[in-house]
């Protein structure tokens, strides 16, 4: 009897488990012992990374996309029709359409989404970049700037734990590069005590920000927004005023997952090594919906898609699981316009960056064209 | 019995600890717990002084072997 596995998702851990198992299971699929499905809710595939570039003009929007079925292996079945509803009890996903698929394996890689509402006063007096509109209204605040306060402020949770410090940096460097920087004063926020989650990254940050003159406050977690007066409250009971506010907003899991009752938040409960949604041994979950208490980083996607494939694989092959995700996270940091740094950890190491230079910079804007050798599985 | 959510965030770098707590905080009603996991001695400072700050209540720190153990309530 046929297999059919089930992707929910077709970003980038849909998108690598979808073709990462086409490569394991060829012989399989010629032999239509296995389908392999991905529903998604766009045709076009995004390189979320890029969007940092977008508010300063960096990047073509064109750069930033690809048809997500030429992205896709030609084995891959692809329907753009979002899930409204996972029953992991009857093993099956409605969708939009009207259409039920059913599945025998599912993996469940819905990602994230911002959620500004969920703070008053965010949705009308913030910008952010982590999406093409919220960046393009960026960019168009930021042409129309001509120095005063910017507070870049972060929540909890987000995606991408480092582009807070990436989108200071460049902000730095972009407003020198405009004469405005002895007119502007910047302010970022944090919400617990130290500059970034990584110690050794707020470490080497604090004197980075001393020198230039940009200003922090910690232990901040945005209550709500004035965007009348222009302030910023927390729920520390500080205030800060703004003249631009660029916001990384809280972030929900997606409102198939709620909907489904497969999580607060829309964060699914996964077991960290395995990546199997609790209490099942056919549903696995990749990515930033997974509940597991580590990055929401492409990166960690790719990662555990890896341990992903190689599970499905080898239950559909030996009918057991040969993987486990050891926890690993590998991130680029753009430490301006011109210079970049890595770090990267596990379950068991400890992040260590090393010193920013160009090359790694350079590396970084490769890796912008290499992402779709990744995303195809050959990276 | 008191609703609880488990936070296993031992091993846990990034967002770390107090991250996620802060995270789950907002996803729970009033009167409902957490019960943080965590290997790392800052958060088990770190979380009290925030929780405090913040006006939640820290129900119990314990700390068996490497691991301690940070029961939070969700107080407004």
């Amino acid at each position: 009897m046929t297999k059919k596995i089930l992707i929910v998702g077709g970003g980038l851990a849909g998108t690598i488990i979808a073709n990462g198992l086409c490569r394991q299971l060829g012989k399989e699929l010629r032999a239509n012992e296995v389908t392999i499905t991905v529903i998604g809710n766009t045709d076009q595939h995004l390189y979320q990374p890029g969007l940092l570039y977008v508010p300063f003009g960096r990047i073509r929007e064109k750069d930033l996309f690809r048809d997500q079925r030429s992205v896709l292996d030609r084995r891959i079945i692809f329907h753009v029709d979002p899930a409204t509803k996972i029953d992991i009890n009857t093993k099956s996903v409605a969708t939009e359409s009207g259409t039920t698929f059913e599945y025998d394996y599912l993996v469940i890689a819905t990602g994230s989404r911002l959620r500004p509402d969920t703070i008053p006063g965010m949705t009308e007096g913030a910008h952010w970049f982590y999406d093409l509109e919220g960046a393009r209204k960026m960019r168009d605040a930021l042409e129309s700037f001509d120095g005063g306060k910017i507070v870049v402020n972060v929540n909890a949770p987000h995606k991408c734990p480092v582009a807070p410090l990436e989108i200071t940096f460049m902000l730095r460097d972009y407003l020198k590069g405009r004469g405005l920087w002895d007119k502007t004063e910047i302010t970022y926020t944090y919400p617990i005590g130290r500059l970034h989650a990584l110690e050794p990254v707020a470490n080497w940050t604090q004197p980075e920000f001393d020198k230039d003159g940009i200003k922090y406050e910690t232990f901040f977690n945005t209550k709500s927004i004035d965007p009348e007066k222009k302030v910023i409250f927390s729920e520390e009971e500080s205030e800060l005023e703004y003249d631009l506010l660029v916001t990384i907003p809280p972030h929900h899991g997606a409102q198939v997952i709620s909907d489904s009752d497969l999580g607060a938040g829309g964060w699914v409960a996964t077991d960290r090594e395995s990546l199997l949604h609790d209490g099942t041994d056919n549903v696995f979950v990749c990515g930033d919906t997974t509940n597991i208490p580590i990055s929401k980083a492409g990166s960690t996607a790719h990662y555990q898609a890896d341990t992903i494939i190689d599970n499905i694989a080898s239950l559909i092959a030996e009918g057991r699981m040969a993987a486990k995700y050891d926890g690993k996270v590998f991130c680029f940091v753009e430490t301006g316009m011109d210079k970049g740094t890595y770090v990267w950890f596990n379950y068991t190491t400890p992040p260590n960056p090393g010193p920013p230079s160009q090359m790694m910079h350079w590396f970084k804007l490769a890796y912008n064209r290499l992402y779709w050798l990744s995303a195809r599985g050959l990276l | 019995m008191t609703q609880r959510t488990l936070i296993d965030a031992r091993g846990a770098y990034c967002p770390g600890p107090l991250m996620e707590l802060i995270a789950n905080l907002k996803l729970i009603e009033i009167g409902e717990e957490i019960e943080v996991l965590s290997t790392d001695k800052g958060s088990a400072m770190d979380i009290p002084a925030w929780v405090d700050k913040v006006k939640h209540e820290t129900v119990s720190i314990e700390r068996e072997g490497d691991v301690w153990h940070i029961i939070v309530r969700k107080k407004k």
